[in-house]
């Protein structure tokens, strides 16, 4: 009898996904992430509070892993026709996705067919430009964006006799304050940087208005070629080998392996996302400041806007889904949208705000007098006027390109070649993931 | 000399390994076929459209000389972790063989770090060789060794062979130690008798009457470096720096579940799963000649 019953109920378990995505009459709405940790309690709490506003749709978030796991996940589960309403996608995914097809409804046709209105022009350009057709037509809802900037720590400043309040602007600035970290020991490292291809190039090229790729950095075709083996981005490699060289850049690893070094003090200045503010505020036992990324005068007088990094909302399409869950997704992305949800989770998160609206509140709240230097990403992205070459990049398997960078870079920092034979290298390589992507999307 | 249990009837012992071959069927055949036919197609990441082009994946895999490298690296890679730990489970064996006090807690112990899960085994390499937080790292630092794993592939590859052989120095030594526990005492007393002393008779009779279970070992560590070695290698320095650590598996990885090129992965398990078949036969060939002998 009791085998009986856990039969029956296995079984019964078995069944409960297959079941229609309706609870109680409500809409439910299936929402994937890759949140983790206090970023995930955000998450939770915005899809809280939005089935609290109102009671047809059900918004139910779902961590799925890292955003490279999150990307995988969705491709297995649109070839098995199960894909969920929502998916967060990173923003170097973003090529990929828009080669999905009939398998996403982007933003603009989403839009249209719900009448659920979502204005481009309430996004700030920089984040919108980077999930946007070059027509200017939404495709994917910006969600959590940051980018780049220099971390420093104060004391380390100060012990080597220079300004805390006047962070260097400029890398023959960066360059000097480092040297004058390193003869002062006044820190273990000098600098170092996390991202480094994000940070030192994609970053460095945007600032600088140079190109990273042909066709508009990929925007206006997927017959691009990769431009980093130009003149001023080996430049900026050279750099960074000559510094680590005189040992006032360290390299500490890939990804984000080198934050450690400036929460526990160690490094002097460091690159890395916006995004590391609440762990500097809640972990850093030292005096630390923000600053815009650095320059070269030598290139241009007044440096563009950054590029944001993050990672947005994909609406997914599905067999059988009906026009009331993509109403409601819509809905949802709508209320994502409002100055409100986007002033609160750029304040809880550290994030960017993505709406305009979203920044002004923050300001008229007061966050920004609370929180010094927390504006300073938004306003290095707000900066001058954004060129295609300040748009973003739009390159199918660019985590892969990427990575080949950095392997480069690496093989480069290890004295296994010059600068400019590293970018050569990695352009002949980046290039073959770009012939072999085109290859199979017209597949 | 065999004692073997007959069924009679065929029914029954076909029903006996079903399950087993419904498994094997669903678990390794099924996406073993799907493997080899996407490894002959291009296809977008989302599936929409997939054209044949026969061996195209193959020929382009084999004429980049980063595959090749990777071949070799993965060769030397398993070359390394195995005789690493299989030498030093031997000697462990050897001396845990012998009358000591406490010798039940030492080989406990010694058989502990096989319940350790990769990533955990990789986390405490970590902790033990980061040049910034790990103990021996900072310490070869500070007394002038440049230690720097990030950068130095030399240091990259001598790191994740030390993790992965640590893991499987267990594995080993449970079977040396049977091994050892199973060479008749009478040979060594003889060898004993006749003179042989310490690593002579350790050389002449020791290691030979080991060479069935050094054969096993070495096929089952050879096949423990090229596969589950991924999640430590992975943990410790995702293949890098540069490529220095990047062997078939990751790779395999990399290209299908972050890049996203499916046929070209594809591509790369079904050499890989060529190169199991080959080894395990080479293992039944040999196995089977031993005991029919």
């Amino acid at each position: 009898m009791r085998r009986r019953t856990l039969l029956a109920s296995s079984a019964a378990l078995a069944a409960a996904p297959l079941l229609p995505a309706r609870a109680a009459g409500k809409t439910t709405i299936v929402w994937w992430h890759a949140m983790t940790a206090q970023l995930n309690d955000e998450v939770n709490r915005i899809a809280d509070s939005f089935n609290k506003s109102q009671d047809e749709i059900e918004v139910q978030p779902v961590y799925k892993g890292g955003y490279a796991d999150t990307l995988t996940a969705t491709i297995a589960a649109v070839r098995a026709g199960q894909a969920p309403h929502l998916v967060q996608i990173f923003e170097v995914g973003t090529g990929t996705m828009l080669t999905a097809g009939k398998a996403v409804k982007q933003v603009w046709e989403l839009s249209k067919e719900t009448g659920v209105k979502l204005d481009p022009a309430a996004y700030i350009p920089a984040v919108r430009g980077y999930y946007s057709l070059s027509d200017g037509r939404m495709a994917s809802m910006p969600f959590n964006s940051s980018t780049a900037v220099m971390w420093y720590n104060k004391d380390a400043f100060r012990k080597a006799g220079l300004d805390p309040a006047k962070p260097p602007a400029t890398w023959p600035e960066v360059e000097a304050a480092a040297r004058a970290i390193k003869e002062k020991s006044a820190a273990e490292i000098p600098m170092t940087t996390s991202w480094p291809v994000w940070i030192q190039l994609e970053q460095y090229a945007a600032l600088h208005n140079l190109p990273y790729a042909t066709k508009e950095n990929g925007f206006a075709g997927l017959d691009t070629q990769l431009e980093i083996a130009a003149k001023p981005m080996v430049k900026q490699v050279q750099r960074l080998l000559d510094m680590a060289k005189e040992g006032t850049f360290r390299y500490a690893g890939r990804d984000n392996a080198p934050d450690p070094l400036l929460l526990s003090g160690q490094a002097g200045i460091h690159f890395n996302s916006s995004g590391m503010r609440g762990a500097l505020v809640k972990s850093a036992k030292y005096d630390w400041g923000v600053a815009y990324l650095p320059y070269d005068p030598s290139l241009i007088k007044e440096p563009l806007n950054s590029i944001i990094g993050g990672a947005s909302l994909w609406t997914m399409t599905a067999p059988n889904r009906t026009p009331a869950e993509y109403k409601a997704a819509a809905t949802f992305l709508a209320y994502l949208g409002k100055p409100e949800t986007d002033a609160a989770w750029h304040q809880a998160t550290g994030y960017v705000p993505v709406t305009l609206a979203g920044f002004e509140l923050s300001k008229t709240q007061g966050f920004y007098e609370k929180n010094p230097g927390a504006d300073l990403p938004v306003k290095q992205l707000a900066r001058g006027h954004v060129t295609p070459n300040s748009k973003g990049l739009r390159l199918g398997r660019l985590p892969e390109i990427r990575n080949i960078i950095q392997e480069e870079l690496e093989k480069a920092l290890q004295g296994g070649q010059s600068a400019q034979q590293a970018m050569d290298a990695a352009t002949t390589r980046g290039n073959k993931v770009l012939r072999d992507f085109q290859k199979s999307v017209k597949a | 000399m065999d004692r073997r249990t007959i069924f009679g009837g065929q029914l029954l012992p076909a029903l006996l390994v079903l399950p087993q071959l419904v498994l094997t069927l669903f678990f390794f055949y099924w996406p073993a076929a799907e493997a080899v036919w996407s490894s002959m197609t291009t296809t977008d990441p989302f599936g929409q459209g997939s054209v044949f082009v026969g061996l195209e994946n193959f020929a382009e895999l084999f004429s980049d000389p980063l595959y090749l490298q990777a071949i070799l690296r993965t060769v030397g890679f398993c070359l390394a972790v195995s005789v690493l730990a299989m030498a030093v489970a031997l000697l462990l064996a050897v001396f845990a063989d012998r009358e000591i006090r406490g010798r039940a807690i030492y080989r406990t112990l010694l058989i502990w770090p096989y319940a350790v899960a990769p990533a955990l085994s990789a986390v405490l390499f970590l902790f033990l060789l980061n040049p910034q937080v790990g103990l021996i790292g900072r310490w070869l630092n500070r007394h002038g060794i440049p230690w720097d794993y990030h950068l130095d592939g030399g240091q990259a590859l001598l790191m994740v062979v030390l993790a992965s052989a640590w893991k499987q120095v267990s594995y080993n030594f449970i079977f040396y130690l049977a091994g050892l526990q199973s060479i008749p005492r009478a040979v060594v007393e003889a060898a004993r008798m006749d003179g042989a002393r310490g690593w002579r008779r350790f050389r002449t009779i020791t290691l030979p009457l080991l060479a069935p279970t050094t054969f096993f070992l070495l096929v089952v560590n050879l096949v423990y470096a090229a596969f589950d070695t991924f999640g430590t290698i992975y943990a410790i320095t995702k293949g890098g720096p540069g490529q220095a650590t990047e062997t078939l598996v990751i790779k395999v990885y990399r290209d299908g579940m972050i890049n996203q090129d499916i046929g070209g992965s594809s591509a790369q398990s079904v050499v890989l799963m060529l190169g199991v078949i080959v080894v395990t036969a080479v293992q039944f060939r040999f196995m089977g000649r031993r005991t029919s002998a």
